[in-house]
């Protein structure tokens, strides 16, 4: 297994990206504490996806700067160091799950890779379908694999992007215990949503966004509440 | 050593998906042999016509064949996503190119050692016995167009018309490998055979130069 995951704090400082003219995020500063689980709610376009994919540096911000606390692993490396569950499901159809899993904990150094995949692989519920392809899989299992990729190196930051697309309510379920168990660990967890959901109950503080700036920010019961439950939320 | 094990481990998964669904091998082996048909059926060339102008119909079909090729490698990864999951999962994004262009110049040199006794047979062409040489001019040839090819395939899979970007970029850029290499099969198809030493010079040097500048700025490449 990866060196093991130290708690990681999140600090956004202005954070500007646009996209040609228009602005995706705009002036986003945040401090998020290791640990905190964190709803990130808005309306379609609002920048929840830009800014997970920031904060995943998968993009690299016009302006601002964007840091770890602390920096990266005992390592040095930041391979598998962050977990992303993104839109996408982002595993290869033409490889079977067990394939897909086995080929990123190779990428991320993780040894002993097939015992972790063999533990991810029932733990989503997917053992039994371990040599299908992916591509035979429904959406709802896809998204499965999608959560085990992003758990095998034990992340001690989960970004994700509605990860209960697509699950059924059992799936739904396993989601938020997999989520609260890495919440009670101290993993900080930075989560987009859309209203109130056995998901989005587990944070311990709600952000809204509108039109790429953060409008709320709130770790009080009745007003993250509120924030996750406005309309168009 | 985390580039090389990271490389490995990908160049793996690229020979695996393209043994299950051989969709590059297949596209390339029909377009090469359609090319060489036509010319043949169209021009009827002599002997010493193929012997002319046959290593330049060889090296054009393979670059317009490359192309076919090395679109699909970058577009495969956005169908859902994965370019993203390697750059999280990799230390060094430089191994995500270097197993690209691995896989994209063995797929290359594997169509066209299996070409060659088509164009053979077609052009009437004598191989047997420059065939190491010829191996030697076939690798470093297709490792010219793999190395600008996988980079230019990493810019044009984010572009829109992406289809039409990739040949618009990548043609010229592989002119000098593709003068170079067509001269050093010309020498070696000749009568007696001769290596041209300062072609394959010249093309050694043009794969060092793309493959220091893709090591340089690959990273860039990748950036959404």
């Amino acid at each position: 297994m990866t060196a093991a995951a130290r708690p990681a704090g999140i600090r956004l400082e202005n954070i500007d990206k646009k996209y040609g003219g228009l602005y995706a995020l705009r002036r986003v500063s945040l401090e998020i504490a290791a640990g905190e689980c964190v709803a990130l709610a808005g309306r379609n376009g609002s920048g929840k996806t830009t800014l997970l994919r920031v904060v995943a540096r998968l993009v690299r911000p016009t302006n601002g700067k964007l840091t770890f606390v602390p920096a990266a692993r005992d390592n040095g490396t930041d391979a598998g160091a962050t977990g992303f569950v993104a839109h996408a499901t982002m595993v290869y159809d033409e490889l079977t799950a067990e394939e897909n899993l086995v080929l990123f904990s190779k990428l991320q150094g993780i040894t002993a890779p097939a015992e972790r995949v063999a533990g991810l692989l029932r733990e989503v519920g997917l053992h039994e379908r371990r040599t299908s392809l992916v591509r035979t899989f429904s959406r709802g299992m896809r998204q499965r694999m999608a959560i085990a990729r992003a758990l095998l190196g034990q992340p001690s930051v989960l970004l994700l992007d509605e990860p209960a697309t697509g699950l059924d309510p059992e799936g739904i379920t396993w989601l938020a215990s997999t989520l609260r168990g890495m919440r009670d660990t101290g993993r900080t967890v930075l989560m987009s949503v859309h209203g109130e959901s056995e998901i989005s109950a587990l944070a311990t503080r709600a952000i809204r966004l509108d039109a790429g700036a953060v409008i709320a920010d709130t770790t009080m019961g009745a007003n993250l509440r509120s924030i996750l439950t406005l309309a168009g939320a | 050593m985390a580039l090389l094990s990271n490389a490995a481990v990908l160049l793996e998964k690229e020979l695996r998906t393209e043994y299950r669904s051989r969709e590059l091998l297949t596209t390339t082996v029909v377009f090469i042999l359609l090319v060489f048909m036509l010319f043949s059926i169209t021009f009827h060339p002599t002997g010493s016509e193929s012997q002319q102008f046959g290593p330049g119909l060889l090296w054009m079909a393979f670059l317009f064949a490359s192309s076919l090729m090395l679109q699909a490698c970058f577009l495969r990864e956005q169908n859902n996503d994965t370019l993203s999951a390697l750059r999280l999962s990799v230390s060094d994004p430089f191994a995500i190119f270097f197993a690209k262009l691995a896989a994209n110049t063995l797929f290359l040199l594997f169509t066209e050692l299996f070409m060659l006794p088509f164009f053979a047979g077609f052009f009437n062409v004598r191989i047997l016995h420059v065939l190491p040489q010829l191996f030697v001019v076939f690798f470093l040839g297709s490792l010219g167009i793999a190395i600008p090819g996988t980079a230019f395939s990493a810019i044009s899979a984010q572009a829109r018309m992406r289809e039409l970007m990739l040949p618009l970029l990548l043609l010229p850029v592989l002119t000098p490998v593709l003068i170079a290499s067509t001269e050093v099969t010309a020498g070696l198809l000749d009568s007696p055979p001769a290596m041209n030493y300062s072609g394959l010079g010249l093309v050694i040097g043009f794969d060092v130069m793309f493959l220091t500048a893709l090591w340089l700025f690959g990273e860039y490449l990748l950036e959404e």
